[in-house]
C-alpha cells in the first residue's frame, strides 16, 4: 500500500470528522478519534481470504438450501422442511407478504450477497477493476444488511423446542450446513475491506485510480 | 477538543456515502455525483429527520396489532387456539424453558420497543440541538443498527412452526394476521435506522463551536 494513499484525509462516516489515517500495522484498525467508528483496517490478504471463504460459503449454502433442515415424526406421521419450504408454506397459508419476506431474508439476501461478493472479488483480481464492480459492491452491502441467517437459526431452535413437546424432531443435514454458514458469513465480513476494493475500481468519470495518485484531488491540506 | 478538528461539511467537502471519497463541490446546493463511484452526493442524508420520523410512527402504529392479534393459530383435533407474541412467551415460560422465553421476550418485545424509543430519542435530541453525550448517542445509534435484525426472530419461529406442524387432521398450525404486522414493525424500524443520519448528532456541536471561534 502506498503511504500517500493511506494518509489522504477521510471523513468519518458516522460523525463527518476529517482526519488522516496513519499507516497501519498488519491486522491493525483505525478508529475515529471523536466517535470511535472503525475507519480503516489493514488486512494481510484483503481479497484472497474473503474469496476462499465466499467459495466455501457458496458451496455450503447450496447444501443448506437443498437438504431438509429437520424432520418431525408423531404417531407414524412424518414431515420435513427446507428453508424455502418454510417460506412457501407461509405463502400457502395466506401470509404471502410474510412468506416473501422470510424467503428474502433467509434465502435471497444471503444468496445475493454471496453471488455479488464472488463476482466482485473475482473482478478485482486485476487492477483497475471495471466500473461496474462499484455497483455490485453497493448491492452486496444492501443484501448483507437483510441477510438474517443467524436470526433464522435461533428462530428454528425456538420452534424446535416448542414442537419437541408434541413430536419427535430430528435435525437434518441442512441444519448443520446452516450452522457452518453462521461461522462463514461473519468470517467473510471481518476479512473483507470495502475501502481496498474502492481503491482498485476504475473511476466513474473515466480516470483510473492508479496507485500513488492522490485519492482526492479536490482536497486541500489540513489546517 | 483542539481547534484543528473540523468536519468535512465545515471544510466544504462531501464524503460519498457509498465509497467514502471526499469531493469539493463547486456549488454546495447541488453537490452532483461522486467522481469515483457515480453515486449522488449529499452533505447529509436527504430529509433524514422527516423520513425517520415517518417510518418510526408507522412502525409504532403497526406495533399495536402486532401484539394484539394472534401470530399463530393452533388447531388440535378441530379446536383452534390463538397465540399472541406475549402468549408465546408465557407458553415457553410455563413449559419450563425460561431461557428461551427470555430470548423471545427480548427479541420480540424489548428490541422493537427499545428501537422505537431509541430512535425517537435520537431524533428529538437532534432537533433540540443537543450537544451532550454525542459519543454515547452515536454508540446508541450503532447498537440500534446492529441488534435491530434480531426482532425478526418471532417471524422465523412462526414460519418454521407452521411449516413443520402440518399433521392434518391431528394437529395443524396456521399463521395469524399478527405476524404480518410484526414483520412490518421489523422492516419499518430497520428502514428507519437506515434513513437516520448519525452525523446530525455531531452537527450542532460543530456549529456551536464554529460560532464561538
Amino acid at each position: 500500500m502506498n503511504p500517500r494513499m493511506v494518509s489522504a484525509p477521510i471523513a468519518c462516516p458516522d460523525c463527518d470528522l476529517l482526519q488522516r489515517v496513519p499507516p497501519l500495522p498488519p491486522a491493525g484498525r483505525a478508529r475515529c478519534t471523536r466517535c470511535g467508528c472503525t475507519l480503516a483496517k489493514q488486512l494481510a490478504h484483503p481479497r484472497d481470504l474473503p474469496l476462499a471463504l465466499t467459495i466455501a460459503a457458496a458451496i455450503i449454502f447450496v447444501i443448506a438450501n437443498t437438504t431438509p433442515l429437520m424432520g418431525l415424526s408423531v404417531v407414524g406421521r412424518t414431515a420435513s422442511t427446507t428453508i424455502l419450504g418454510g417460506a412457501y408454506e407461509m405463502w400457502l397459508q395466506g401470509e404471502q407478504l410474510t412468506g416473501a419476506l422470510v424467503g428474502f431474508c433467509a434465502v435471497l439476501a444471503p444468496a445475493g450477497y454471496l453471488l455479488f461478493m464472488l463476482t466482485l472479488l473475482l473482478a478485482t483480481r486485476r487492477s483497475p477493476a471495471p466500473q461496474w464492480v462499484g455497483e455490485i459492491l453497493r448491492w452486496a452491502h444492501h443484501f448483507q444488511l437483510w441477510s438474517m441467517l443467524e436470526v433464522m437459526m435461533l428462530g428454528i431452535l425456538v420452534a424446535l423446542i416448542k414442537i419437541a413437546e408434541l413430536a419427535t424432531v430430528d435435525a437434518g443435514i441442512g441444519m448443520f450446513a446452516v450452522g457452518a454458514l453462521l461461522l462463514l458469513f461473519p468470517a467473510i465480513m471481518v476479512n473483507f475491506d470495502m475501502r481496498d476494493i474502492w481503491e482498485r475500481v476504475e473511476w466513474a468519470d473515466g480516470d483510473i485510480a492508479t496507485p500513488g495518485a492522490p485519492a482526492t484531488p479536490a482536497v486541500q491540506p489540513m489546517p | 477538543m483542539n481547534t484543528a478538528t473540523s468536519t468535512a461539511a465545515q471544510a466544504g467537502l462531501v464524503a460519498c456515502e457509498s465509497c467514502g471519497l471526499l469531493s469539493r463541490p463547486v456549488n454546495a446546493a447541488l453537490p452532483g455525483f461522486c467522481r469515483r463511484c457515480g453515486e449522488a452526493l449529499e452533505f447529509r442524508r436527504h430529509r433524514s429527520i422527516e423520513t425517520t420520523w415517518a417510518l418510526i410512527i408507522a412502525a409504532a402504529i403497526c406495533y399495536i396489532p402486532a401484539n394484539a392479534l394472534p401470530v399463530l393459530v393452533t388447531t388440535t383435533f378441530g379446536s383452534p387456539e390463538d397465540d399472541t407474541i406475549l402468549g408465546g412467551v408465557i407458553y415457553l415460560y410455563a413449559s419450563g424453558s425460561w431461557p428461551l422465553a427470555l430470548i423471545v421476550l427480548i427479541a420480540s418485545v424489548m428490541i422493537p420497543l427499545g428501537k422505537l424509543v431509541a430512535l425517537a430519542y435520537l431524533l428529538v435530541s437532534v432537533q433540540r440541538g443537543s450537544v451532550k453525550s454525542n459519543r454515547e448517542r452515536t454508540r446508541l445509534y450503532r447498537t440500534v443498527n446492529l441488534i435491530g435484525r434480531w426482532s425478526m426472530l418471532d417471524v422465523f419461529v412462526a414460519t418454521f412452526t407452521v411449516a413443520l406442524v402440518q399433521l392434518q387432521p391431528l394437529m395443524s398450525v396456521t399463521p395469524g394476521t399478527g405476524v404480518l404486522f410484526f414483520a412490518a414493525v421489523v422492516v419499518l424500524t430497520m428502514l428507519a435506522a437506515e434513513s437516520f443520519d448519525p452525523r446530525l448528532i455531531w452537527d450542532s456541536a460543530s456549529s456551536r463551536r464554529a460560532r464561538h471561534d
